[in-house]
């Protein structure tokens, strides 16, 4: 049966991978085909770059980058930030990327996810939700999807939202919890619970993890199906061969 | 100088598939190519492929290669890949159901879909992610590999050769299903080698090298 997968998330900026707390004081940490070399190394089922450059004119960096990355390691690549147009899936693609994570431009425009589906197949379509709790106390719990970096309410339910993303043609949810991310308190598990239940592809978890029982919270009550981290790998604190290995001794199915 | 060729209809990511090939090829030239008779000179040829199965069909048949495959088939060494995979068999149910090059006689079929309420425990359609393959026969491409060794799957449809003889090794997702074929000179593996690691390397490595 599949493996559940343990997924590095590596932000990149202008051609080098960063590190910092919810976009501030951002550091430099590195090279991207030596970060991604040493997680292919240790185990990662897969690498997520996010770009974070802000200038569009750096938008051939990126496409550098990947080639340099996908020319050198032989597992999956989703690169997300700043996809917007079919041009842009294909270039992401043509430079190495297997998946491109759309995000903003699903919001502003829903049916291109559709069109870009339909032009690469689904199965190279992640849609990345970020989700933020909306819910007063003592009300049920309901999320509405963020955008631009967390900064923008869409007043669309992230249930809904995700539902409506699969009808659209996304092959894979990439679901990141606002309030969590950063905090390291661990997925917000209700929420992708909520979503995994609903929809029928893939669902990645994003946002708040802090240790590992973290991930095997996110797989086994938050039923995802991949776990995305970056702080604790980045900042050593555990490799993912660790990950793995945790994991595996609680019983998760595991490629070790 | 010998050389492998990589069937270009415009369809998915070339780029890595051939990085991987090159990476394994020793003294063998990598062609990525959609001219017929470009690929027609190379010694063995990849049929790649990711996306829907009739814009597949099309683009094969506008660019002259589906011909070109058939023809390539009967002496080289071919290995199809995922979709490349699928278009070997005589029929797809996908798009509706389409016509294939019939390399290999029987159909390509999708997976159940989970129940809407099922809970999170249900299996998802796409396939996707690392599974274990079983070889059920002894093939010179599985040279090197461990037995029941992990690879990279991405799809939501799956072969049924109408010949058990042509099955290779099986995977399981909702039930057994073949996700490696060969007969003759010809291989195909549902999973995808150039995105599988070291397993993946070897498996290509074998497929440069396979004299059949």
């Amino acid at each position: 049966m599949l493996a559940k997968r343990i997924i590095p998330c590596l932000d990149i900026d202008r051609g080098r991978v960063v590190k910092g707390v919810k976009f501030e004081d951002v550091q430099d940490a590195g090279d991207p085909v030596e970060v991604a070399r040493k997680y292919d190394a240790q185990g990662a089922d897969e690498l997520v770059f996010l770009d974070i450059t802000a200038s569009v004119d750096d938008r051939p960096t990126l496409f550098q980058t990947v080639e340099a990355v996908a020319s050198q390691i032989y597992i999956p690549l989703t690169v997300g930030g700043g996809v917007r147009s079919c041009a842009d899936v294909r270039a992401l693609l043509s430079a190495g990327a297997d998946k491109v994570s759309i995000n903003t431009s699903a919001v502003e425009n829903p049916d291109f996810v559709t069109e870009a589906g339909d032009r690469y197949g689904v199965q190279c379509i992640v849609v990345a939700i970020d989700a933020k709790r909306v819910n007063k106390k003592k009300e049920p719990p309901r999320w509405e999807v963020f955008t631009h970096g967390g900064r923008r309410a869409t007043g669309l339910d992230a249930i809904e939202w995700a539902k409506t993303m699969v009808r659209k043609g996304a092959g894979e949810l990439l679901v990141t919890s606002i309030d969590r991310d950063g905090t390291k308190s661990g997925y917000d598990n209700e929420l992708l619970a909520a979503i995994s239940a609903s929809v029928s592809v893939p669902l990645i978890a994003s946002g708040g993890v802090g240790d590992l029982e973290h991930l095997y919270q996110g797989l086994a009550t938050g039923g995802a199906d991949a776990v995305l981290a970056a702080s604790i790998f980045h900042q050593g604190t555990y490799t993912v061969g660790e990950a793995k290995q945790y994991l595996a001794g609680k019983g998760v199915r595991i490629r070790l | 100088m010998a050389s492998v060729g990589i069937i270009d209809y415009g369809m998915g990511n070339l780029h890595s598939l051939g990085k991987a090939l090159e990476r394994v090829a020793g003294g063998t030239r990598v062609v990525t190519s959609y001219d017929p008779e470009v690929l027609l000179k190379c010694d063995r040829l990849v049929l790649p492929g990711v996306g829907g199965v009739r814009e597949c069909m099309r683009e094969l048949q506008r660019l002259e290669l589906n011909q070109m495959v058939i023809e390539a088939a009967r002496k080289k060494p071919m290995l199809g890949i995922c979709l490349g995979m699928q278009v070997f068999l005589e029929w797809s149910d996908e798009n509706g159901g389409v016509p294939a090059l019939g390399l290999f006689p029987g159909k390509v079929t999708r997976f159940p879909d989970p129940p809407e309420d099922g809970g999170a425990d249900r299996l998802k359609v796409p396939h996707m992610g690392w599974n274990r393959v079983h070889q059920t026969r002894a093939h010179p491409l599985w040279e090197g590999v461990p037995d029941d060794a992990w690879f990279y799957f991405v799809h939501s449809y799956h072969a049924e050769p109408a010949c058990p003889d042509h099955v290779l090794g099986t995977s399981d997702y909702t039930k057994t299903f073949a996700c490696a074929l060969a007969r003759d000179n010809l291989v195909a593996f549902q999973f995808h080698p150039e995105k599988s690691q070291n397993a993946g390397m070897t498996l290509l490595a074998n497929f440069v090298q396979w004299d059949p």
